[in-house]
């Protein structure tokens, strides 16, 4: 009855083995991903390399769902620049175009933003009393755009059933392939 | 190893590949193109000049600009973002850009253009300091592509000197 044993023992080991090269190539996707992440955050020295347009402010220049690449560099904010900002009190970073830029001798600066599409100035979306943005609240300016790539991601926030769909066929593509 | 599933995936893949490399492509092409645009800008009056009650000086412009951008358009140009700013410096700022007007140029055809126009924008100081101040005008352009790097330039137009005395 020894043979039924070592039988039963290599096909134990064989799923075992494939198992573990899955897991370790699934492991490897995973971590290529986050290396080109941080790689790109390293390059262009901003916390968000890549950001998706959410809305329609910046238009006909950018629309929902384009992708911009942003740079953070040590050069000075100049007007006309379209940088990505941070506000107090608000989350999601915004996309807008520098009009007027005061900067002083030590290189501190005032910078009031304005998006292409909107009538009036951004001083209506800062918080409350704020006049000004300073270097510490921009995270980035535009440098590269690419259009409708973002939808992907505005898609699956916004319908988040269509991402576990992805997530569970890639998944399930994962297992069940072979070599 | 030849189901449809290898099909389709090998046939994505090469799809997006190629895509992204035509996007490189058309994003490199704006090197070739060799601009020479030339712009124009006058102040035709000061309309008014006066200080604001918390102290900044403000003034009100009208300018006239005639500009000939067309040799700014490529292909893979969507639109042209322009703005003229006035630049210039004071006791306590090293630098001063206060956009006046800008507009959008969504074609070649009307990149040449000439337009009377009072300032868009609202040209204050921070401070009191634009009596007499002399500043620059400068046409600023953004080209946005179509896809890729975006590039930016301007023209100076120096010279201009403020009243020495509000009206």
């Amino acid at each position: 009855m020894g043979w039924i044993g070592d039988g039963i023992e290599s096909i134990r080991s064989m799923q075992i083995r494939q198992f573990l090269t899955q897991a370790v190539s699934l492991g490897m996707i995973v971590t290529s991903a986050l290396i080109i992440w941080k790689g790109l955050m390293c390059i262009t020295g901003s916390e968000s390399p890549v950001v998706v347009v959410l809305s329609g402010s910046m238009e006909p220049g950018f629309k929902r769902g384009d992708i911009l690449f942003l740079h953070m560099s040590k050069d000075p904010i100049r007007a006309g620049e379209i940088v990505v900002f941070n506000v107090d009190g608000r989350e999601i970073p915004i996309v807008h175009r520098v009009i007027k830029v005061h900067e002083r001798q030590d290189g501190e600066v005032d910078v009031l933003t304005k998006g292409d599409n909107n009538y009036g100035d951004d001083r209506l979306l800062y918080a409350q009393g704020q006049l000004w943005l300073q270097r510490h609240h921009i995270m980035g300016r535009a440098v590269g755009f690419l259009p409708y790539v973002g939808w992907v991601t505005i898609i699956m926030t916004e319908k988040p059933i269509i991402k576990y769909i992805l997530i569970g066929a890639l998944g399930l593509l994962v297992i069940t392939s072979k070599d | 190893m030849h189901s449809f599933g290898y099909r389709a995936n090998a046939l994505l893949t090469f799809a997006v590949t190629i895509v992204a490399l035509m996007c490189a492509i058309a994003s490199l092409s704006d090197n070739l193109n060799t601009p020479s645009p030339t712009a124009e800008i006058q102040v035709v009056n000061i309309n008014w000049f006066q200080k604001q009650t918390h102290g900044n000086d403000e003034v009100s412009l009208t300018l006239n600009i005639t500009a000939d951008l067309q040799s700014l358009f490529t292909w893979n140009t969507k639109q042209l973002f322009i703005f003229i700013a006035a630049e210039y410096k004071t006791p306590k700022n090293a630098l001063n850009q206060v956009s006046l007007w800008d507009a959008i140029i969504p074609a070649k055809e009307s990149a040449k253009f000439s337009i009377h126009t009072s300032n868009k924008y609202r040209f204050i100081d921070q401070g009191h300091n634009l009596r007499g101040k002399e500043f620059n005008l400068t046409l600023h352009w953004h080209v946005m592509p179509k896809t890729g790097k975006m590039f930016a330039d301007k023209i100076v137009m120096s010279g201009y000197r403020l009243p020495e005395e509000y009206r």
